[in-house]
């Protein structure tokens, strides 16, 4: 299993695999999310309180809980890096940063979208909100942190610490800003309202749900393969991929 | 223990001979918050609301200032570089350089909250109630701030980058610090958010001191 692994693991060989599992993800991502748009804009019923504006649910939460889910695989990869030393490790965080960034800062407009109807207003300082927030800062932390050194090693060492102390960090934040929020204000809105009882719209949910993480993989093995030719630049086997795709 | 006191004794008697290192974080803390009355409003009903939250505010931007300095000269001449390959415990040397820190942004931090308290109208009670948040959380604002200090110590322009890595951590602390004082203000219990602060001081007197020693050897290597 682990002779495996580090075969895997070592550039040249993620570079020619992941071309083959790439497709993997696409197709699924494809299907699952006409699917689920589908069932979401079509077959799912209309909200008896908050109309059809309730749809753009099938976006927001899935990139919520994908914003998440990519810091979680980004300080894992980091410590994984950190503890066996294995460099694909590195590519993956470092090319995972700004897909999670980009899945943060969706929740946060879509949030933001969706509340301007229901809420009457662009942006509260719910605690949802403002966790999610300060989880884009963490990501973007982790990037300018990676962008500042000369030494592409230093980096991803000294950004996978960072990356590991705010997933530390996270709950603490999490909690905290709960408690800021009952403590400063009613919940005069909360963005978990939406009970979803419908059985469509939860279908619909997980579907994009799914989706959602398809689009993950295809687009962190798209980008690794790009990262893992720039940091491989210099060994024999990229030069041979490049001059064959001359 | 005995070089724990030697390299903190030789912090300090660097930071006394050159004592503006000491005073200007302490003046951009006074200057800072005396900013808020002028653009909010003079109203002592107004100011006493948000004095916690400011001086809070102010006090962490402080503490970042000063926290570029920390590891930036040892690093420059020489000296970090040996305290890393020394016999010594490394983690022991960086809490003598966060035990520093503290005593020179720190305390006098605490000891000058009183006076900008009165000059943002916060009451005897309400004063009292910053003082002990300032004492149980600038030690943690100091081992958080030296973590992400010794990630960029060998950085150049680092000022902005710290400031993006460190202000996100301090949020937990901001919200438990000013929420003690405002709740005080209104009589409320408080031990609830001083337990809080008080755990995550030793959370990260525990924790800081050995993560920042990993974070200063993959800078350094």
């Amino acid at each position: 299993m682990w002779k495996w692994i580090q075969a895997f693991a070592s550039p040249k060989n993620f570079y020619q695999i992941s071309q083959k599992i790439i497709p993997w993800f696409l197709v699924p991502f494809i299907v699952l999310a006409l699917v689920g748009l589908y069932w979401g804009l079509i077959v799912a019923p209309v909200d008896y309180q908050q109309g059809e504006s309730y749809r753009i649910m099938f976006i927001h939460v899935p990139a919520a809980w994908m914003s998440m889910f990519v810091y979680l695989v980004l300080a894992i990869s980091g410590g994984i890096g950190l503890i066996w030393q294995i460099k694909l490790a590195y590519v993956v965080a470092k090319v995972s940063a700004p897909i999670g960034a980009a899945f943060t800062f969706l929740a946060l407009v879509t949030g933001a979208v969706w509340g301007k109807p229901m809420w009457g207003t662009w942006w509260v300082w719910d605690a949802r909100l403002t966790s999610e927030l300060i989880l884009l800062f963490l990501y973007l932390a982790y990037m300018s942190l990676n962008n500042a050194f000369d030494n592409p090693k230093t980096a991803s060492k000294a950004s996978s610490v960072l990356a590991i102390v705010g997933l530390v960090n996270l709950p603490i934040i999490h909690y905290s800003v709960n408690w800021w929020n009952t403590l400063h204000q009613g919940a005069s809105v909360s963005v978990n309202k939406v009970a979803i009882q419908d059985s469509d719209m939860l279908i619909a949910l997980l579907l994009m749900g799914m989706a959602f993480k398809f689009l993950y993989g295809a687009l962190m093995l798209m980008r690794a393969r790009d990262e893992v030719l720039v940091t491989e630049q210099n060994s024999s086997w990229v030069k041979k991929v490049i001059m064959e795709h001359k | 223990m005995n070089i724990y006191l030697r390299a903190l004794k030789r912090d300090l008697r660097i930071a006394i001979r050159n004592p503006s290192s000491i005073l200007n974080p302490l003046l951009f803390f006074i200057i800072s918050v005396s900013l808020f009355p002028l653009a909010i409003s003079p109203e002592s009903a107004t100011l006493a609301q948000i004095a916690a939250g400011i001086i809070w505010v102010a006090s962490m931007l402080s503490v970042l200032l000063s926290l570029n300095a920390l590891f930036h000269h040892d690093f420059e001449n020489g000296v970090l570089e040996q305290m890393v390959i020394s016999h010594h415990s490394l983690p022991l040397l960086i809490l003598s350089k966060i035990t520093a820190h503290w005593i020179l942004t720190g305390i006098p931090i605490i000891l000058l909250s009183p006076l900008l308290g009165l000059f943002l109208f916060l009451d005897g009670d309400g004063i009292w109630i910053l003082m002990i948040t300032l004492l149980l959380a600038t030690p943690s604002l100091s081992l958080i701030g030296a973590l992400g200090a010794s990630l960029i110590v060998g950085i150049k322009n680092s000022g902005m980058l710290l400031s993006l890595l460190i202000l996100p951590l301090y949020i937990p602390i901001l919200i438990f610090a000013s929420s003690a004082v405002s709740q005080a203000q209104f009589g409320l219990e408080i031990t609830g958010q001083l337990y809080f602060l008080a755990t995550i001081l030793m959370v990260s007197l525990m924790s800081a001191p050995f993560v920042s020693s990993i974070a200063l050897k993959i800078s350094l290597e």
